[in-house]
């Protein structure tokens, strides 16, 4: 039966999001942007909100069951309080989510217990993302050869969040002989293994992301997620992109949100500038499109857990790709509305359109 | 209660049935019916009232049984289920859709502000005997959207217990089926006061063969061309006392109760005619794709955007609006189906459905060059009916000032 109303649990989980949001995070929000870093209290307190142990099943070290819908309902919320602060906050599921969708029970009893049963933030993180104009999830340049029993990965990546603090990463690569691609567990200080410089972005600059180098990484055949089967490559980049459609709708909304009361308050020609049609329509499409987003995104989220192993590329490419443009006309329109003081950062407005405009480039960035 | 997008299987069987009336009844028709306007759509008229005729009858029957609506565990279906139909049918053919045999906009008024008695006087006919169409005639030369400037007058005469209407009514779809060329009724609104604006404004059941009733111009028109838009002049027309539709409280001269009842159909209509839009809008959708297919385009999902050609990518987009049109179009029909009020998503889907029919089908015929211009295909007709959608039951500014109010909690006198 059709519904949009989330259970209860997923709105007390939602509502304790926005508390913590509105509160701690939207008050750092513009000085971790300008300092490149969030106070890691801050993050603590997202990692404390227990969203990732909570969908991690009791087997594997968690107290939850999975569930794509609940995710997407969480990562909105985190990403309406600040986007780099919920990539931050998510990226352990950047591995748990894969390893628990596509890894071998080995790997699953090994990697999701340390994660679940973690007390401070752990650093699990992705590297997926290589650095050019034209980025090919299937044309990837880093390498993994086979020899005998294991493997060497070579190649550059970028984009990769808390490098220098991971302890684990899961990088992808494609396979010198079949071209596939699968991801690989590669463990902190493994030999071969550089990060190189921390990397200037337009947004999101609260998250620090590092180019990663790997000359020649030798790794065991165990190391391959999902070991000799390989990697659900597809299902995972289905998982991602809806992880990333919902963020966008976070920032989208927020940007709404705050253009809507501003122009309520912003006096001009003697009456709030939002009794005006040119300010009142651009609102009203604002609202539009936020929700037309969330429900893109919901449905991609549904079909996940609903047709678990069916193929949701498409529903995915496009919950992302309409969430992602939905979010540059919100934003957008969010520092068209504030007009002067829109463009001025003491606004946060400018921001979130900084951090929206990257989600054509993000892939791989956050997982659901 | 979770989120869900699960569409029950009986509607979605139900949606099948549909889906063949419309291949196999309605598309064969189209395109001779969109050159010759005002021929009626026999085939499907005849194929609809045998259903709808069906349940109608089981419908008045319940509310005979004393019940107002039975009593069912947690939401009902009935608007996700019209929305659906809307949807499925409209892909046939938009026009013939129009021309269902049904109560329609006339029903939605007397279920939303009618006495249970009402209901059955004036429903029965569609219960029985041959097709019929019911009406809604608002909209007047020099009120349009303006609904609360309407000028055609309903003035009461105690001595014959009648009122008696007068005045001049256009755009009214099926207005023509309903009075001349069936036993059907349309619901006039009228004002029994005209300074008295909204509160003014009634609700009168006009049926056919009223004497002073006189259907005037039927519209020849850009689209929808199988569906009659008439003109009706009301001159000295006279209906019993009984036919101003409503309780006590709707029919007392102060208040807006009647008023808000109109508004309260749209709640309920908005919804389908966004999924009208949708309907149209995939026709065109499906046919351009299964086009380019045959010339070799494909298109792919996920691929990177600088391997995409504009094509593909005009593609991924229509195909995503629309998809997100018919979300918030799902979402409102089932917040009605919830007992939630849905006027705000109601009016966020017809602006969103509006507007992605009006682009999508555009894109069709330019991405079929001279062949998607031509009339051999029904794409260029396609265009011409997705069109009425932006603009009827509300146009997609009208609704997105609603849109607009509603999110910044303004009345109708802060945002004008």
């Amino acid at each position: 039966m059709l519904s949009f109303t989330p259970t209860d649990e997923q709105q007390m989980l939602m509502d304790a999001i926005t508390k913590l949001a509105a509160a701690d995070v939207r008050a750092h929000a513009h000085d971790a942007d300008e300092e490149d870093a969030f106070p890691p209290e801050i993050l603590q307190k997202g990692w404390e909100l227990g969203i990732l142990p909570a969908s991690i099943p009791e087997a594997y070290g968690g107290f939850g069951e999975y569930s794509a819908l609940t995710n997407v309902l969480a990562a909105e919320t985190l990403a309406w309080g600040d986007l780099a602060w919920a990539m931050a906050v998510m990226l352990p599921a950047t591995v748990a989510n894969p390893v628990y969708l596509s890894g071998t029970e080995e790997q699953k009893q090994r990697i999701l217990p340390q994660i679940a049963a973690a007390e401070t933030l752990p650093y699990f993180s992705t590297a997926l993302l290589e650095a050019g104009i034209s980025f090919d999830t299937h044309a990837l340049r880093t390498i993994a050869k086979r020899e005998g029993d294991h493997y060497t990965i070579s190649g550059e990546k970028c984009y990769v969040p808390f490098a220098p603090e991971a302890q684990m990463l899961l990088v992808y690569a494609q396979d010198s002989e079949t071209g596939k691609v699968d991801g690989y567990l590669i463990e902190r200080g493994a030999e071969g293994l550089m990060v190189t410089q921390r990397e200037k972005l337009m947004g999101i600059r609260a998250l620090p992301t590092y180019r990663v180098q790997l000359n020649n990484v030798r790794l065991s055949a165990e190391s391959r997620l999902g070991g000799e089967a390989g990697t659900r490559y597809e299902r995972i980049l289905s998982h991602s992109r809806t992880a990333l459609a919902a963020l966008a709708v976070g920032v989208a909304r927020a940007a709404y949100e705050y253009a809507r009361d501003y122009a309520k308050t912003r006096v001009q020609f003697g009456v709030p500038i939002a009794q005006k049609q040119s300010i009142a329509f651009m609102l009203a499409e604002m609202a539009i499109e936020v929700d037309a987003a969330r429900m893109m995104t919901w449905e991609a989220a549904w079909q996940l857990d609903n047709d678990p192993s069916g193929d949701h590329t498409a529903e995915s490419y496009m919950a992302k790709e309409y969430a992602a443009k939905a979010a540059l006309f919100v934003t957008d329109c969010a520092v068209q509305t504030l007009g002067g003081h829109g463009y001025i950062r003491e606004h946060p407005v400018e921001r979130w359109l900084r951090n929206a405009r990257g989600f054509t480039a993000f892939e791989g960035l956050a997982s659901i | 209660m979770a989120i869900s997008f699960k569409i029950p299987e009986r509607l979605l069987q139900e949606r099948e049935m549909l889906k063949g009336i419309a291949e196999g009844i309605m598309r064969p028709e189209s395109r001779y019916l969109d050159e010759h306007e005002h021929e009626r759509p026999h085939a499907f008229i005849k194929a609809m009232w045998y259903v709808l005729r069906e349940e109608q009858a089981k419908a008045l029957q319940r509310l005979t049984n004393g019940g107002e609506k039975p009593k069912r565990e947690g939401a009902g279906i009935a608007n996700l289920r019209l929305v659906l139909l809307a949807e499925q049918l409209s892909w046939g053919d938009v026009g013939q859709y129009l021309c269902m045999p049904a109560p329609l906009l006339a029903g939605s008024a007397i279920e939303a502000v009618g006495t249970p008695e009402q209901k059955l006087r004036f429903l029965k006919r569609f219960a029985e005997g041959e097709p019929k169409w019911g009406a809604m005639a608002m909209t007047e030369p020099g009120a349009g959207s303006d609904t609360s400037a309407i000028q055609t007058t309903a003035t009461f005469d105690p001595e014959t217990n009648e009122w008696i209407l007068n005045g001049e009514k256009i755009f009214c779809t099926n207005g023509k089926l309903a009075l001349e060329e069936s036993d059907g009724i349309v619901v006039v609104w009228a004002t029994v006061d005209r300074s008295a604006g909204r509160a003014g404004m009634k609700p009168f059941v006009v049926e056919a063969g009223t004497p002073g009733v006189k259907i005037g111009k039927v519209e020849i028109k850009h689209g929808i061309r199988a569906s009659d838009t008439a003109a009706i002049v009301l001159d000295n027309a006279r209906v019993p006392a009984d036919h101003l539709l409503g309780s006590a409280e709707v029919v007392r001269r102060e208040g807006t109760a009647g008023f808000k009842g109109a508004m309260a159909t749209f709640d309920a209509s908005r919804p389908m005619v966004a999924a009208s839009a949708i309907g149209v809008g995939r026709a065109a959708l499906e046919f351009l794709k299964e086009k380019l297919a045959e010339n070799g385009i494909q298109i792919p999902y996920g691929a990177p955007y600088h391997s995409l050609s504009a094509v593909q990518r005009d593609v991924i987009e229509m195909e995503m609006q629309l998809k997100a049109a018919w979300l918030l179009t799902l979402r409102a029909a089932s917040m009605l189906d919830h007992g939630l009020h849905n006027s705000l998503e109601a009016s966020m889907a017809k602006v969103k459905a509006g507007k992605v029919v009006t682009q999508v089908t555009q894109k069709a015929v330019e991405l079929l060059g001279t062949l998607g211009y031509s009339r051999e295909w029904l794409v260029e007709k396609w265009m011409r009916d997705g069109k009425i959608n932006d603009i009827y039951e509300g146009t997609g500014q009208i609704n997105l000032l609603i849109v607009a109010r509603r999110i910044l909690n303004y009345t109708s006198r802060e945002l004008q």
